[in-house]
């Protein structure tokens, strides 16, 4: 939270009406979503499994220098589109509308250490409603980390930037944690609590199958080239997770990004909801093949707006809403992916330090709406 | 080890190898239509009936069990994206040597799968398929009388009893608008000039409805015949009675293309049906505090529409949709935000 609040010049009124401009960008899209949409995420699915296939394919013959580097970029690519623009979109139900049993949020399992059921309840419940809301949602900082001068400081925040990179590398490992609330569980009697350790078996289930497929059977149907293919797997896994760690500290860690304090979110209307949402949020422009490998993240204004509107939509969506961001004077936090990045981690590092809590004045909008 | 514990140890291991993915994934992207796939089918041909009805050829999986004369078929078709199920005809004779089943389908107003299928589908289009089904089928014992009364694209299942068994007597009453509007028209007529059926056309346009009671004048002995009937409810209808009332209901067989037709509303009757709970829910409450408030266990998360965290399967009725005021109607598979959907007129969650 900065000192100064910068929605303060919208007025009640105005809110309301962002509301229901974007609500009708919103119904825009979903009246004209159809085969075209359909097509698109069939055709990446299937060039993802292609592409796995194949570089798996070539990792048989890891041993020899060309194919060791051929067959890990291909598997770090073919990661990337699993977990960002195929399970990511899937998970959050932007292609229930199908009505395709094998493309749906109920039915989808990724290639990621953390169960799909268990990542949809933290991400899509808890942080995509209580976006950026200090003490509501874990995203800001995944329970670990201090990235705003509102949160409270530990002397533990000292070592934040070891922290954030070794999460980096393990990002998949620390999102299942997260997603498991490993922290607060493993305190006191929570431990026994059974439905806990039914979650903690799933995860122990699953990261079973993906270590015993990345780092045993797929090295071992390598035969000769089992050290050699070990590596490879080991280092796709590594290039995604860092690559993905990158992409979702873009999304909310820059500087200009807004968090919110609990009570100013007691009895939110669905326009100041929307509003959170801009303010709580930032992107990451660049090429369309960007856009891409972030699973549409790039476009993390228009997605946390709109969660469940197809990803390759985002795009056409981030016009009409940079325009309201304009129209409304608020601040449309973006820029390539190397100075977000930059962003993120400087405040990862600042915050280790305590600073000075600033005043904060937080508008009371419950009593402007009473008033309206 | 025997071959069927070898191979299921074989798979597990490919199991392994796939995760979190099946070997049927993969295996769908080259084979779709493999033995041991969900069944499918690949359009291979559609042929003009009429001018709103067509015939579509298809190939069908390897897992296809085939079809008995009368039967229909479910299929799964995309259209404008969403995949919805019909179930349709087989107007193919079982057996048809190239493997291939055929349905004709007639475009009905409105219809988003029946114009699709006649007016837009191609060859080449896979489709999801269900085994054939139904019981409006022939005896095993051949009666020595038959009669076929049918309207409009009631001939559809008709006509694949006639392709597929040849009686000594059979009489076919066929209502139509008009004489184009008779599907597989020429193939009747050139079954008549064969002297394998006698035919009597009814062009509503002309003569008006069927009025069942001219049975008498169009086939004295019809209360003799074993008869099949399939067309419009009023003509099943009517049919039921009169049969009834002569103590021949034995003698007829119906089928019903369209039993419940959903009329969406404000509010009604929710079941929730794995509970047995039924409440009276307007229609601006959102099925999830409808089903809280009535002591059942809903699946909840953020309720406000955007984390999937409420979705359950509707199992007959319609919900609007509280955001859009878009009704979705119950149909196999689908399933609704309960968190921001109302009742729509009586429906049933699975809860």
């Amino acid at each position: 939270m900065t000192a100064i609040d910068p929605t303060a010049h919208l007025t009640a009124k105005q809110i309301e009406e962002l509301g229901r401009e974007l609500d009708a960008i919103r119904d825009e899209v979903i009246a004209s979503r159809g085969e075209k949409d359909a097509a698109y995420i069939r055709k990446v699915i299937s060039a993802q499994r292609k592409l796995e296939l194949v570089s798996r394919g070539v990792l048989l013959f890891s041993f020899f220098p060309p194919a060791w580097i051929i067959g890990t970029a291909g598997l770090s690519v073919a990661k990337i589109m699993d977990n960002m623009e195929i399970g990511h979109n899937i998970l959050h139900g932007q292609w229930d509308w199908m009505r395709d049993p094998k493309i749906h949020s109920t039915t989808w399992e990724w290639d990621h250490v953390s169960p799909a059921d268990q990542w949809k309840h933290s991400h899509n419940e808890l942080h995509h409603t209580y976006t950026n809301v200090i003490g509501k949602d874990n995203d800001l900082g995944y329970g670990i980390m201090r990235v705003d001068e509102d949160q409270r400081w530990h002397p533990f925040h000292l070592g934040q930037p070891l922290w954030n990179f070794i999460n980096a590398c393990f990002f998949e490992y620390g999102i299942a944690a997260y997603d498991l609330e490993l922290g607060k569980n493993l305190r006191k009697r929570r431990r026994n609590n059974p439905e806990f350790r039914a979650r903690a078996r799933a995860v122990g289930r699953k990261i079973r199958k993906q270590v015993l497929k990345d780092y045993v059977i797929h090295p071992l149907l390598s035969g000769p080239s089992f050290l050699t293919t070990l590596a490879a797997t080991f280092t796709a896994n590594l290039v995604r997770n860092i690559w993905s760690h990158s992409v979702i500290m873009c999304g909310h860690f820059p500087e200009g990004v807004q968090v919110f304090e609990r009570r100013s979110i007691k009895g939110e209307t669905r326009g100041q909801w929307y509003l959170r949402q801009m303010m709580g949020s930032a992107n990451i422009s660049g090429s369309k093949a960007m856009h891409f490998m972030s699973g549409n993240l790039s476009h993390q204004i228009e997605h946390h707006l709109f969660p469940d509107l197809p990803s390759n939509r985002y795009a056409e969506v981030a016009v009409k809403v940079r325009a309201l961001f304009e129209k409304y004077e608020l601040e449309y936090v973006t820029g390539p992916l190397p100075k977000q990045v930059f962003s993120a981690w400087r405040k990862v590092v600042r915050l280790s330090l305590p600073n000075k809590k600033p005043k904060v004045k937080t508008p009371d909008r419950e009593q402007e709406l009473l008033a309206a | 080890m025997t071959s069927t514990a070898l191979r299921s140890r074989a798979w597990k291991l490919l199991e392994m190898v796939t995760t979190p993915l099946l070997p049927s994934d993969y295996l769908d992207l080259v084979s779709p239509l493999r033995a041991g796939a969900d069944l499918r089918g690949r359009i291979e041909a559609v042929h003009p009936e009429t001018g709103d009805a067509a015939t579509i050829v298809i190939r069908p999986g390897r897992g296809w069990r085939g079809h008995t004369a009368g039967q229909y078929v479910r299929i799964g078709v995309d259209v404008d994206g969403v995949r919805l199920w019909r179930a349709y005809s087989v107007t193919s004779p079982t057996n048809s040597q190239d493997g291939r089943v055929a349905i004709t389908v007639k475009a009905i107003p409105d219809g988003k799968v029946s114009n699709h299928l006649v007016r837009r589908a191609k060859p080449g289009t896979l489709i999801q398929l269900d085994q054939a089904t139904g019981d409006f089928v022939l005896p095993r014992a051949k009666p020595a009388k038959v009669l076929y009364l049918t309207a409009g694209s009631g001939i559809t299942p008709v006509m694949g009893m006639l392709r597929d068994t040849e009686f000594d007597d059979v009489v076919m009453v066929h209502s139509a608008p008009r004489p184009q509007d008779v599907i597989f028209r020429d193939e009747l007529h050139a079954l008549v000039a064969d002297q394998k059926l006698r035919l009597t056309e009814v062009h509503t346009d002309t003569d008006g409805m069927l009025d069942i009671a001219r049975l008498y004048e169009l086939v004295p002995d019809w209360a003799e015949r074993e008869t099949w009937a399939c067309g419009p409810a009023g003509l099943l209808d009517a049919a039921e009675k009169h049969w009834a009332e002569h103590g021949v209901h034995e003698r007829l067989h119906t089928e019903r293309f369209r039993p419940g037709i959903v009329v969406a509303g404000e509010g009604g009757e929710v079941t929730f049906s794995g509970t047995g709970k039924t409440v009276d829910a307007d229609g601006a409450t959102p099925l999830l505090d409808v089903g809280e408030e009535a002591g059942v266990l809903m699946p909840s998360g953020c309720r406000m529409g955007i984390c999937f965290g409420c979705v359950t399967p509707l199992r007959a009725g319609a919900v609007r949709d509280l955001r859009t005021g878009e009704i979705t109607e119950a149909e196999p598979g689908v399933l609704i935000q309960t968190c921001v959907s109302a009742a729509a007129g009586p429906c049933d969650i699975e809860r």
